[in-house]
């Protein structure tokens, strides 16, 4: 396809926010080597960076640039919020943890800088290749964050598992994409749809290579959403990273590889539907079985939160059933009500072992007497995660029900709300720690929550209550996005 | 007044609000705060009574506002003859259980804000016409139930709480996919009690048993039904007494009123293929109820008991669909059973405030020292086995009438029951009331103070009323049980 130099530099003006965060990400790592700078004035910097890409993101048009490499629709739209607001929660939840690091401060906001930027293009991605490398910045970024605080031996354990990994199943994706060029002979997903749908029409039916190109891309994209079977590095990394790192991987990185999945899955693969719908819903199902169930006998919070992250994506995944605008908008439904809980819960952790050195959840025993705030905050973000109304995450789980249900999807539901059970179990256990400990056995001394994070914490609460109470504008904003995506 | 059922379900949660400003040590600000936040719902539901047509089927007071369209999901309220003599019911057991509350000195910031949270959600689950709205009010009285059993609660409170919140949440997540299943049952797919009424005959009879079956465990764990009921004597056990009131008085209320309210007229062909099992189910719950409670040396745990066989009774006559008599004796159960054990629990509360022991085998002769308390208990008691002229005897009479006809050889088998109801009460009132005077006790045990004779002075004031006059009760809801019958009847 001819595609003439007026499409490619027309509109140059829809990257600027990315191009903006870049520069700032450059400037902070200058500042970074320039002088020995606070934590919080290089925090300071990279949240003025990450608001003044959001305003960009929200005042630049839509369009497409690059010829079709570059998409700026109300769905990369939404993504991007996602993974900028979920970057502010990192930066402003990392103060503390950073203030602590001998050296190499502000590298660490720059590097969650360069991955928010290689967020940002994964989710505006409209061709595979331009996708992978932009899904290779953030991950390298993401293996560089996680292995950060280096003298420990389990961030740095965390590091390589999630190199080695990393670059197996980055293989195994590039492997999917290289037959996918293969069968149809483009990169572009737009094009590779048309190109399945002439090979559909000509053969009168798929060819085998599809079925493997759609297994190998399932797994590389499985592993960037930690999907059972792939998910075994989540939780080591999620132990090891720091708190924030963890907490922002948990989110963003999973939402743009939400993004992308959907990109493909939903944009080039739609009319073979048959072939991988299936598929992705036995995964949803074991992600949301082993994830509920081996979160239940987790003792530390970051891994209880790691295996209950993996459960989540299989509840967002229940709504892959309904390749329409409901199915679509209910997994953005679900990605921004979980990203406030989950940062929160994350949140509240840092701040505890801020104080206590400890994420071991038997150590949260007589927390609301030591902190009621943030007792009360935990509890709340829990119960939010577990579903229950009126927080938001009982609207994010009722919406993908009823997407499923509306498809026939009866058995995947019963599953979805047979395993919240169990995910209420672990849940109310943390709340049980805290709210009804044995007289006497736990320390007494207050566990005191910075202001900044007080703050960071106030706002995801406020969050978790108007998205549970008053979902109106953002299921709106969902719905919305998911039609400039689909049709 | 419009809003008037609105006005009654948030002035509590707003009550609950404002005492989470206050501190720890304005004890009596906050109790206060909790008292008037409660009353006020109580005065509006005098209005709403007074203001409420009787003479009709059709839904009053109706609030309708759209909240979330993207769903089809609507902020509907309303009230008929089933559920305003519930939403008076809760208002008067809620604000009873704040008086009676005033003892408690652990925390009491935190237990009165989820108690009025807890008061909202059961206002809300007998207004709601919406079932996303029905649902949210459902399900967030688990978590103050939870804190409120698990902090202030007995010996093993903690395992008690956690058993409570995954029962029900367990029951609730399969009418989360039963009200799926119905949403998408109906072109336009609604979510309102009133349209999917209407459309309850044209669903497809497959759908109509399976949905049925889906409503029926989250409702027969909330009643509690055998044999789900599990949970119930530790919850009840472990709770303190203003907790066990209200779970008595009015949660365990919720189970039937959903299956009358939505159950029943939104699947009528689902409810006339289960009437036999629900009815052997309800028998078995009543005999099955009485016999555990003969073998109770706990008081409070023998009134828990006794709650299953009582709410087997309620079950026995909503299963005979085709009379009036059957559902009505249903809802006269849900209220006198409400204001009975609800005193019973407040009773009990008195005994174990002096005694700190509801061992039956500790008591003895107690009616010579506190003449007052043990009259007052006799009182309730001889309610809750059935003796006529009091409101107990009127629903059991008005189920057996019911259920009769249909189910001849179960009604015998339920009339037996009351024998058995009467035995265990009797053999208890023996064991505290009468014979010896444990000297253990002697000067410990002071007469019910001004406060606790309060609290259970308008339950047994309106147990007296309808039992002598049932019809200040029925009046109310005469139209709508008849419509109820005609619907499930189509």
């Amino acid at each position: 396809m001819d595609i003439s130099l007026a499409e490619i530099y027309g509109n140059l003006n829809l990257v600027i926010p990315e191009v903006v965060l870049f520069l700032f990400a450059c400037l902070i790592f200058t500042l970074a080597v320039t002088g020995k700078r606070s934590a919080g004035m290089l925090a300071g910097w990279s949240f003025f960076a990450l608001a003044v890409t959001m305003v960009l993101v929200l005042v630049i048009g839509r369009g497409t640039a690059f010829g079709v490499m570059f998409l700026a629709d109300g769905f990369a739209l939404i993504f991007k919020i996602i993974i900028l607001v979920s970057a502010m929660f990192a930066v402003g939840s990392s103060v503390g943890t950073v203030g602590r690091l001998p050296a190499h401060r502000g590298e660490y906001f720059g590097i969650i800088l360069l991955s928010a930027v290689g967020m940002m293009f994964m989710v505006s991605a409209g061709e595979l290749l331009s996708m992978f490398v932009a899904l290779e910045l953030s991950t390298v970024s993401l293996f560089v964050l996680a292995a950060y605080d280096k003298r420990n031996t389990k961030s740095a354990e965390a590091g390589l598992k999630f190199v080695i990994l990393g670059a197996v199943s980055s293989a195994v994706l590039l492997y999917g994409i290289a037959l996918l060029y293969g069968l149809t002979g483009t990169t572009q997903i737009a094009a590779i749809k048309k190109g399945l749908q002439e090979l559909y029409f000509l053969t009168g039916g798929f060819p085998r290579g599809l079925f493997v190109a759609v297994i190998l891309l399932a797994a590389g994209f499985g592993f960037k959403l930690a999907l059972v079977p792939f998910h075994m590095w989540a939780p080591d990394v999620y132990e090891g990273a720091p708190t924030p790192i963890t907490a922002y991987l948990s989110v963003a990185s999973k939402a743009a590889a939400l993004a992308v999945f959907l990109r493909v899955f939903f944009g080039g693969l739609i009319n073979a539907q048959e072939v991988w719908l299936p598929v992705i819903a036995v995964l949803a199902a074991l992600a949301m079985i082993v994830g509920n169930i081996t979160a239940v006998v987790q003792k530390n919070i970051k891994r209880m939160l790691a295996y209950s992250s993996i459960a989540h994506i299989g509840y967002i995944l229940i709504a892959v059933v309904a390749t329409n605008v409901r199915g679509v908008s209910s997994m953005m439904m679900y990605v921004m009500v979980y990203l406030f809980a989950n940062m929160g819960a994350f949140i509240c952790a840092i701040a505890f072992s801020q104080k206590t050195g400890s994420d071991q959840i038997a150590d949260y025993a007589g927390l609301s007497r030591r902190s009621p705030g943030l007792a009360a905050f935990l509890s709340i973000f829990l119960l939010s995660l577990a579903g229950i109304p009126p927080l938001a995450g009982f609207v994010g789980k009722y919406y993908v029900f009823l997407v499923a249900i509306e498809q026939g999807y009866l058995w995947l539901v019963m599953i979805g709300v047979l395993t919240s059970v169990v995910a209420l179990f672990y849940y109310a256990y943390v709340i049980w720690c805290m709210y009804f400990p044995k007289e006497g056995d736990y320390p007494t001394d207050t566990v005191p929550v910075s202001p900044l994070l007080r703050l960071v914490l106030s706002v995801a609460v406020v969050g978790v209550f108007i998205m549970g109470i008053y979902p109106r504008p953002f299921l709106d904003f969902a719905i919305n996005a998911a039609r400039t995506f689909l049709p | 007044m419009s809003g008037i059922l609105s006005l009654m379900i948030f002035i509590p949660l707003l009550g609950g609000v404002v005492i989470l400003f206050f501190k720890q040590e304005q004890k009596s600000l906050i109790r206060a705060t909790a008292t008037v936040a409660s009353a006020i719902p109580l005065v509006l539901s005098f209005i709403m009574l007074a203001q409420y047509d009787p003479s009709t089927a059709v839904m009053q007071f109706v609030e309708k506002a759209p909240w979330i369209p993207a769903l089809n999901v609507n902020y509907h309220l309303g009230a008929d003859g089933i559920s305003v003599p519930m939403l008076f019911l809760t208002a008067l057991l809620s604000f009873v259980s704040i008086i009676a509350s005033f003892g408690i000195e652990k925390r009491v910031k935190e237990y009165f804000a989820f108690f009025l949270l807890l008061q909202t959600g059961m206002m809300g689950v007998f207004a709601a016409l919406d079932f996303f709205l029905f649902y949210v009010f459902w399900e967030i009285m688990l978590v103050p139930m939870y804190f409120l059993i698990g902090v202030w609660g007995g010996p093993r409170k903690e395992y008690a709480a956690i058993k409570f919140f995954l029962y029900t949440l367990f029951g609730s997540i399969f009418m989360l996919v039963g009200i799926l299943l119905l949403y998408f049952s109906t072109t336009p797919h609604t979510l309102s009690f009133l349209e999917l009424i209407e459309n309850g005959p044209h669903l497809p009879q497959g759908l109509q048993i399976l949905v049925f079956v889906f409503f029926f465990i989250a409702f027969s764990i909330k009643i509690p039904i055998f044999p789900f009921h599990t949970w119930l004597p530790d919850a009840h056990v472990e709770a303190p007494t203003a907790v066990s009131v209200v779970l008595a008085g009015v949660l365990l209320k919720m189970g039937t009123y959903g299956l009358l309210r939505i159950s029943f007229p939104m699947l009528p062909y689902g409810t006339n293929y289960f009437i036999w099992p629900m009815a052997i189910i309800g028998v078995i719950g009543i005999i099955y109820g009485a016999l555990v409670c003969m073998a109770q040396t706990d008081l409070k745990r023998l009134i828990a008991y006794s709650s299953v066989s009582h709410m087997g009774f309620c079950l026995l006559g909503m299963a005979a669909v085709g009379s009036v008599a059957g559902i009505q004796g249903c809802l006269f159960q849900m209220f006198s059973h409400g204001l009975i054990t609800g005193a019973l629990f407040l009773l009990v509360g008195v005994l174990y405030d002096r005694a700190h022991t509801r061992q039956i085998d500790a008591f003895g002769g107690l009616w010579l020292k506190l003449p007052v308390y043990s009259g007052v208990m006799v009182l309730f008691v001889l309610g809750s086995l059935g003796l006529p002229g009091l409101s107990g005897f009127i629903s059991e009479f008005m189920v057996f009438i019911g259920s009769f006809p249909t189910f001849t050889w179960l009604t015998g088998l339920g009339i037996f029951g009351v024998l058995l109801t009467a035995a265990y009460f009797l053999r208890m009132v023996q064991r505290i009331f009468l014979g010896e005077f444990n000297t253990k006790w002697e000067g410990k045990l002071p007469e019910m103070t001004f406060r606790e004779i309060f609290t259970v002075t308008p339950l047994a004031v309106l147990m007296i009323a309808i039992g002598f006059y049932p019809r200040i009760l029925s009046m109310w809801m005469q139209p709508t049980v008849e419509n109820l019958v005609r619907l499930i009847a189509r």
